[in-house]
């Protein structure tokens, strides 16, 4: 064997050595979970997943997750679909803006969208007092309920049933619908016979997708269910921790397990719908709008404006104008607006610099880390056969299709006690919640990067090898410079969804380690809802101009890598 | 039956022309094939003969009626037309049958009846017994078939076929060549096939209209094209053939040999005639010495299977194609007989 091939097997070994140990990072806070659950089962009834299963307050829950996560998944594909029907299939005009607006719910925090609404409707609402319209003083907040809930949550996962809709009716040839015209179908014949069946796949996938994040979501419940009495399983653990620490490790353990047995199942029933409605299609698609509305046009615009100004701009200019009043309960007037709250969270606030400060750190660390890890393993993934790398996707994917408070409490578990060996006690530092980040947003950052190496002609890399160039040359030579879109746009989402984060932090959080989500839930629930409000548009205006910048970066990236982008 | 006419129809994508003011005027069960190489329009003429692309100007009509004009459109499923597509467009929620059935659905057929022209259909192109199957589980040619029952079973004025032939093997090409034939032959409908492939148009339609650049360029039956070509572009887009330049003949006429020989022998100045002449109509003579024909080189010499093919050099340096019994050596000296040839436009 000549020397440079040794080279070459040797850093294919080290390859091999990084991506075992990342898949297997990713698969051991859902094992330690499992050990956790099911470890003192010899207790018989005493074992706390007994005790779980037992207690009424289980039951509750978890029938309050599946109510307000099913109602609200039904409001997600009302919205999605009409979204995506028309905006992909018809001659509507403005389809970007449209896309773009109706994208942004799903990335503002969900407990910025729970305030936007707080703000928005009751008694003490600065828009309705501002305009005169508030209810009367005492009559009940209605989104402190479980429709209420229900409704936002909808409103929050609507984008992945848009998404997923416009992903299967891009894909639809343009020959099906032409071929149905020409038999003699009428437009909305078309729409019955032809297009819905033939996209249910999508509607499917996105219904799940919509309900399995809803299961997960901790904002929304939090900030709506809590004042109310009101917990799904989410906050039932978030609940039970705040007030008994860890004591109750092992029982909110056998909860997580819950939550995440139903998450997968979720997803499960979801791929095995999904193989039963997939066809194989042929033609010409990606062009798939050939119905004109016609007169209707004005009619229909106007109807996703009245929908994009209650969704989105409404509860937005309640978060406004919460933000620029002296005090709760003063309107907003001329001489009344004022500053003061923004000069507050800026100026003097310390909590709220620590918290900027924290989450730009945690957030840009992880997207740091994240792209250098994701180049190599997914370069050595894809070269894994399919069952093996099938495998480990899903693995990687676990800690991410589970819902956040699952993560959290595997993390505590694990990281309770200093780790062994190295005795680092991360406990209670936010290097905890970093190492948690790491753990779920590395698929986030895998995937694009994964799509990117799936184009990539390997003639390209072929090419180079017969030129001579070893694995880590052509990694950085050829490959990274293909890729390095792709990998920036990854790291970027990163950065978005971790910047905000709150269902993972809101466990791991500690006195000092404050991120920008654990700050604003605090002001709300402590009834700062002025300086929350201002916190929170601060938050919005940085989170729109990152989804700018990566539109703006979209022409340049593999399809589907920004996910508003058709 | 009514005849097609499609009347200076034109159509602009933005700046682009992708059809120029084209007119055509195809009787009732015409099979009439679109000839051209890609970009040149045929598809986009399909397609608003289908009433899926509006006109910019002309004018179509369907016998008395008119389909489409600058201000008339009339969709698609009012014209009763019928299309195979190139991907043959089968809706993969429906079995063969309802895929077959469905136009009928559309036009309110139910019951016994309804069964019937479906069953009709399918065994007219040998599927009766995969009616109840997934489209997804046929071959390639089978979805071609189930996409011909599908336009044959409402009885359409017009059928329209967009390379229908371009995504199967060339072994199942030749037959289902033969299953369109016959189809045509039993149904008598008027039919409109678009094709890059001269030799798919040559031996299927009645007449052919060979499109360059959005314009016709021709519109004659297959041995009119093959024969009298008009324009030095039809003449190398169809068939073989080379190009000499003859001082003999005009547009449009027929040299015999004597003329041929003759005008080829004049000086360069005078030779001013393009003339077509196809390698069948080329004799290599037997004795290279007699000095009774045209000297010539060989080239190069390819084995055809039931002849070769000759590629010469003439001495006023004009390559020439023919066909030989045997196998020549390249760099040889031969005399050439060139029994015809067709003067085409300059």
């Amino acid at each position: 064997m000549t020397p440079s091939l040794t080279a070459g097997s040797q850093q294919r070994w080290l390859l091999t050595l990084l991506t075992v140990t990342i898949v297997l990072l990713s698969l051991v806070p859902s094992l330690r979970l499992l050990l956790e659950a099911l470890g003192d089962l010899a207790q018989g009834s005493e074992a706390p997943l007994w005790r779980v299963l037992q207690a009424e307050s289980t039951w509750r829950a978890l029938w309050r997750s599946l109510y307000t996560s099913g109602l609200g998944m039904l409001i997600a594909l009302a919205l999605g679909s009409l979204f995506a029907f028309v905006i992909t299939l018809t001659d509507i005009r403005g389809k970007a803006w449209l896309v773009f607006c109706f994208m942004l719910p799903m990335m503002i925090p969900p407990q910025v969208t729970a305030l936007s609404w707080l703000q928005l409707f009751g008694p003490a609402s600065p828009l309705l007092k501002s305009i005169g319209m508030a209810p009367p003083l005492g009559s009940p907040q209605p989104l402190y309920s479980a429709e209420g809930i229900a409704l936002l949550l909808g409103i929050q996962s609507a984008p992945l049933v848009f998404l997923a809709l416009r992903t299967s009716l891009l894909s639809l040839p343009r020959e099906l619908v032409e071929a149905a015209r020409i038999s003699g179908a009428r437009q909305a014949q078309v729409w019955g016979h032809v297009i819905l069946p033939v996209t249910r796949g999508g509607l499917i996938a996105g219904g799940a997708m919509a309900f399995i994040s809803s299961l997960g979501n901790f904002g929304i419940p939090a900030m709506l269910g809590i004042p109310a009495g009101y917990y799904v399983l989410p906050t039932l653990i978030y609940q039970r921790m705040a007030s008994f620490g860890t004591g109750v490790l092992a029982e909110m353990a056998s909860l997580s397990l819950l939550i995440g047995v139903l998450a997968l199942a979720g997803v499960a029933l979801q791929q095995a719908w999904m193989k039963r409605s997939r066809f194989g299609l042929v033609g010409h698609s990606g062009r798939a709008h050939d119905f004109s509305l016609g007169r209707w046009r004005g009619a229909v615009t106007a109807l996703l404006i009245a929908v994009l100004l209650a969704i989105l701009i409404a509860p937005l200019a309640a978060l406004v104008v919460s933000s620029l009043v002296p005090a709760v309960g003063v309107p907003l007037s001329w001489e009344s607006a004022t500053l003061n709250a923004y000069h507050e969270v800026i100026g003097r606030q310390g909590a709220t610099w620590r918290a900027v400060r924290n989450s730009l750190w945690l957030a840009g660390g992880a997207a740091l880390v994240l792209m250098l890890c994701s180049l190599p393993l997914a370069y050595r993934l894809q070269r894994l056969p399919q069952r093996w790398q099938s495998l480990a996707l899903g693995a990687i994917e676990l800690p991410y299709a589970l819902p956040g408070v699952v993560l959290a409490v595997a993390c505590i578990l694990l990281f309770v006690r200093p780790i062994p060996l190295v005795n680092v006690a991360l406990y209670g530092t936010l290097g905890l919640i970093f190492v948690a980040y790491l753990m779920r947003f590395l698929v986030v950052c895998l995937k694009p990067v994964a799509a990117g190496l799936a184009q990539l002609d390997p003639a390209l890399e072929e090419a180079a090898q017969l030129a001579g160039a070893g694995p880590w040359r052509r990694l950085g030579g050829i490959v990274l410079p293909l890729v390095a879109p792709a990998l920036f746009a990854g790291g970027l989402l990163v950065f978005l969804l971790a910047v905000n984060e709150l269902t993972v932090s809101a466990l791991l959080w500690s006195a000092g380690n404050e991120t920008l989500g654990v700050l604003i839930f605090n002001l709300a629930e402590g009834g700062e809802s002025v300086l929350a409000a201002a916190v929170s548009v601060l938050v919005v205006a940085m989170i729109a101009a990152l989804m700018l910048c990566l539109s703006w970066l979209a022409p340049h990236l593999p399809k589907g890598v920004v996910p508003w982008q058709g | 039956m009514a005849g097609l006419m499609i009347d200076r129809v034109s159509k602009c994508f933005g700046e682009q022309q992708a059809v120029d003011s084209l007119s055509l005027d195809i009787e009732p069960g015409e099979f009439v094939a679109l000839l051209g190489p890609s970009g040149c329009g045929k598809t986009t003429m399909l397609r608003m003969l289908a009433g899926f692309e509006a006109l910019s100007e002309g004018e179509i009509r369907l016998g008395e009626r008119t389909l489409a004009s600058r201000e008339l459109h009339v969709p698609p499923e009012q014209r009763n037309m019928a299309m195979v597509f190139q991907s043959y467009a089968l809706w993969p929620h429906m079995s063969v049958a309802d895929n077959v059935g469905y136009p009928l659905k559309l036009r309110r057929l139910e019951g016994d009846a309804y069964r019937r022209r479906v069953a009709q259909a399918l065994s007219l192109v040998d599927l009766a017994s995969h009616a109840g199957r997934s489209p997804q589980e046929l071959s390639g040619g089978q979805r071609q078939r189930v996409a011909l029952a599908r336009c044959l079973v409402t009885d359409p004025d017009v059928v329209l076929l967009d390379e229908p032939l371009a995504n199967l093997d060339r072994h199942l090409r030749a037959a289902m060549e033969q299953s369109f034939r016959e189809f045509h032959r039993r149904t008598r409908a008027t039919m409109i096939y678009v094709t890059h492939d001269q030799s798919e148009a040559m031996s299927l339609a009645d007449r052919i209209a060979v499109m360059r650049g959005g314009r016709l360029e021709q519109w004659a039956t297959p041995e009119a094209l093959y024969r009298r070509p008009r324009s030095a572009w039809v003449a190398s887009f169809i068939g073989q053939g080379s190009l000499l330049q003859v001082a003999a003949g005009r547009p449009g006429q027929r040299l015999d040999e004597h003329t041929l020989m003759h005008g080829l022998a004049a000086v360069a100045s005078e030779r001013v005639q393009p003339v077509l002449v196809r390698p069948e109509h080329v004799t290599v003579l037997p004795d290279a010495s007699a000095q009774r024909g045209l000297r010539a080189r060989v080239e190069s010499v390819t084995f055809r299977g039931e002849r070769h093919e000759l590629h010469l050099r003439l001495a006023s340096g004009e390559s020439l194609v023919a066909y030989h019994h045997a196998a020549l050596v390249e760099g040889e000296s031969v005399e050439l007989i060139l029994h015809e040839g067709w003067c085409l436009e300059p």
